[in-house]
């Protein structure tokens, strides 16, 4: 299991370069500061993360109040925000993840 | 209402933020609430997102306020482009740092939503274009789309209220557009949240003709004008005729104009129109209504002021030509720009359309002088009360501006001419009346003056004729309690002449015959004295033969009697 504690880094440093090892799922969790909703929906990512993906992803967390343009780019208008940005196609999950079926519905590890 | 918008600037009254949308900020009495939210609502294809951005755009460029435009619909490139064509360089200003962009996409199947979340991450996103430009204005546009994107209204509504909460709290001037609903103004209630002004915007079907209004719903804190009023997606964008709000306060003038024909000027108190009145030439099919209008521009051109030619029936080309055959030459004042045609088929744009155009085209040339030919063409758009408010804006517009405006319109003819033109004959100053006289099998033209407010004018029916060297009006021939026109007059005339000429000969030889009688008076009475003269002669001879006689006696006797010695 790979995992980028965030929030202390630069937003460039954050941005995953390149494929150095290809891992299946590409997670990037993104928060508006410590919000105890970002916090729980951390960690309930973990959570599914460990059970359903273990070693197959890499995920990064990132806080829009530290880097609000990369809010942009994935288009992220809800916090927090779980953005599938691997395998494609691109899945977007809002909320804090607290509902388990429904997140891995979302990144279709369940039938629809 | 004029006493309202000079009341605008008051000091206590809430802070504006001018659109700079012609109209616009009339309506609303200086523009937008400064540092609040206006909810711009209406279905689609009504200018929503044109407001918007006209909103941000000219707000960078007029008032040099720094916005941030949010997308929620159309890419930022699509609308870079599609405003473009309006005469908006969205790329260049986001170069020079006075614009920020973004478009938000919410693609509700690409989501799933599982339990709590809030949109702090649109606050960031806007936030952090708010800081990077400095931005006073903020458009977001369609931010109902959230609606669409997100499945938990609730929470959406909450949010809505505290992202307005937030951009009131950052100071920003904010404009947000929304879709309008069912018998509501938004399709889902933003008005409740938006409470500081509602600006309604509606783009309606009408005999086939579009047409766009705007009305100012709601306006907390500040007058307003309350009525609907015509809107236009012109080649500079949004305009709003709020033209009727100008009410009666023009200046006047007493400056006269000729009419370009001189018999009419005398008889219009002997100097024409009035300077920046409203002039009604109205007839029956080809009475020359188009020929009073061709003098007028000819006379204003003449005068070297310009005069702008709306043509709603013929092309320049073929008024030009049509109007040479009756001695006006047109085309050199085209040529020497001060005189400029604009034509176009009614039915080519709404009203309001027209209106705009008019106004831009004013704008432009500011001319002295606007003809309309006719306005009777217009009324094949819309109601006549539309019409009639057109043309009441049509008269402010001009009025206001000192210009001379002069109408044709066709009339119906025949004994109604008079009410035919009722309503907007009020709206005019001076009001011509051509009319087709047929007498004895032919068909005179006669002109009369209806009304001209503010002059003595002539009562007398006057006949014109049309020829080609222009426009002449003679008097008819009255007399013997008849009045005649056209070739009766002529016949009249004539045998009034004969009749002149006869009793002149007749005169003349009279003059004549005494002459000779005095002549030969004059003759007898030279004989009769050179016979009084030899008369006298003789009487002298014989008195003097007479003497000599007596003498000759006397010398004779004392001959004798010394002879006789007597004595």
């Amino acid at each position: 299991m790979e995992k980028k504690k965030p929030s202390a880094r630069s937003p460039k440093a954050r941005k995953p370069r390149g494929p150095v090892k290809k891992y299946a799922y590409d997670l990037r969790l993104y928060v508006a500061g410590q919000t105890p909703r970002a916090v729980k929906a951390l960690e309930n990512l973990e959570r599914i993360c460990k059970e359903h993906l273990s070693g197959q992803y890499r995920l990064v967390v990132i806080d829009l109040l530290k880097a609000p343009k990369l809010a942009r780019g994935d288009q992220i208008v809800a916090v927090p925000t779980l953005v599938r940005k691997l395998p494609t196609p691109v899945r977007r999950i809002i909320g804090d993840l607290s509902d388990t079926e429904r997140v891995l519905i979302g990144l279709d590890l369940r039938e629809r | 209402m004029l006493k309202s918008r000079s009341a605008r600037p008051k000091p206590p009254g809430i802070r504006k933020s001018p659109t700079g949308i012609r109209g616009l900020d009339e309506i609303t009495m200086g523009g937008l609430p400064r540092g609040r939210t206006t909810l711009v609502c209406g279905g689609p294809g009504c200018g929503k997102t044109l407001l918007a951005v006209e909103y941000i755009a000219r707000g960078i460029l007029e008032y040099g306020e720094p916005g941030v435009f949010i997308s929620f619909e159309e890419s930022t490139e699509e609308l870079t482009d599609n405003v473009s064509s309006l005469g908006f360089d969205l790329r260049g200003l986001s170069r020079r740092g006075l614009l920020a962009m973004d478009q938000v996409r919410i693609e509700k199947s690409e989501i799933e939503e599982t339990g709590e979340y809030d949109l702090e991450g649109l606050f960031v996103r806007i936030g952090s274009l708010i800081d990077q430009v400095k931005a006073k204005r903020v458009a977001l546009d369609t931010i109902e789309s959230l609606f669409a994107g997100l499945s938990n209204d609730a929470i959406v509504r909450a949010e809505l209220r505290r992202l307005f909460h937030w951009l009131k709290a950052k100071g920003v001037t904010s404009i947000v557009t929304a879709e309008r609903g069912e018998g509501t103004l938004t399709r889902n209630g933003l008005e409740e949240y938006v409470s500081d002004c509602v600006i309604l915007l509606d783009h309606r079907v009408e005999n086939q003709i579009a047409t766009r209004r705007v009305r100012i719903v709601k306006y907390r804190g500040s007058m307003h004008q309350p009525n609907e009023y015509p809107t236009m997606i012109g080649s500079h964008g949004l305009s709003v005729m709020p033209l009727s709000s100008l009410g009666l306060d023009y200046p006047v003038s007493k400056v006269r104009v000729s009419t370009g024909i001189k018999r009419l000027d005398s008889m219009l108190g002997g100097r024409g129109y009035i300077r920046g009145s409203s002039i009604l030439v109205s007839g029956s099919a080809g009475t020359g209504k188009t020929s009073f209008a061709a003098a007028f521009a000819d006379r204003v051109c003449r005068s070297r002021q310009k005069c702008l030619y709306l043509s709603f029936e013929e092309s320049p080309a073929q008024l030009i030509r049509n109007m040479s055959s009756v001695g006006f030459d047109l085309q050199h004042w085209v040529d020497k720009r001060l005189l400029q045609f604009r034509s176009q088929r009614v039915s080519a744009f709404g009203l309001e359309n027209h209106l705009v155009n008019l106004q831009s085209w004013v704008d432009e040339f500011s001319p002295f002088a606007v003809v309309i030919d006719p306005t009777t063409g217009l009324s094949q758009e819309g109601e006549s009360s539309e019409i009639l408010a057109m043309l009441t804006r049509i008269v402010d517009l001009l009025k206001s501006r000192g210009i001379t405006a002069f109408f044709t319109s066709l009339s119906k003819g025949g004994p109604g001419w008079e009410t035919s033109e009722v309503s907007i004959s009020s709206l005019m100053d001076t009001w011509l009346h051509l009319r087709n006289i047929e007498f004895q099998g032919e068909r005179a033209r006669g002109l009369v003056v209806v009304k001209s407010r503010g002059m003595a004018h002539s009562n007398q029916v006057k006949e014109f004729l049309l020829s080609d060297t222009g426009v002449e009006l003679c008097d008819p021939y009255i007399g013997a309690g008849e009045v005649l026109m056209g070739s009766a007059r002529e016949a009249q005339e004539a045998k009034e002449k004969e009749q002149a000429i006869e009793e002149m000969q007749a005169f003349e030889q009279h003059q004549n015959e005494t002459q000779a009688q005095r002549r030969s008076l004059e003759a007898r009475i030279d004989v009769m004295r050179l016979r009084l003269k030899s008369l006298t002669g003789e009487m002298k001879a014989s008195l003097s033969r007479e003497e000599l006689k007596q003498s000759r006696l006397s010398q004779e006797r004392s001959r004798m009697r010394v002879a006789r010695k007597a004595e």
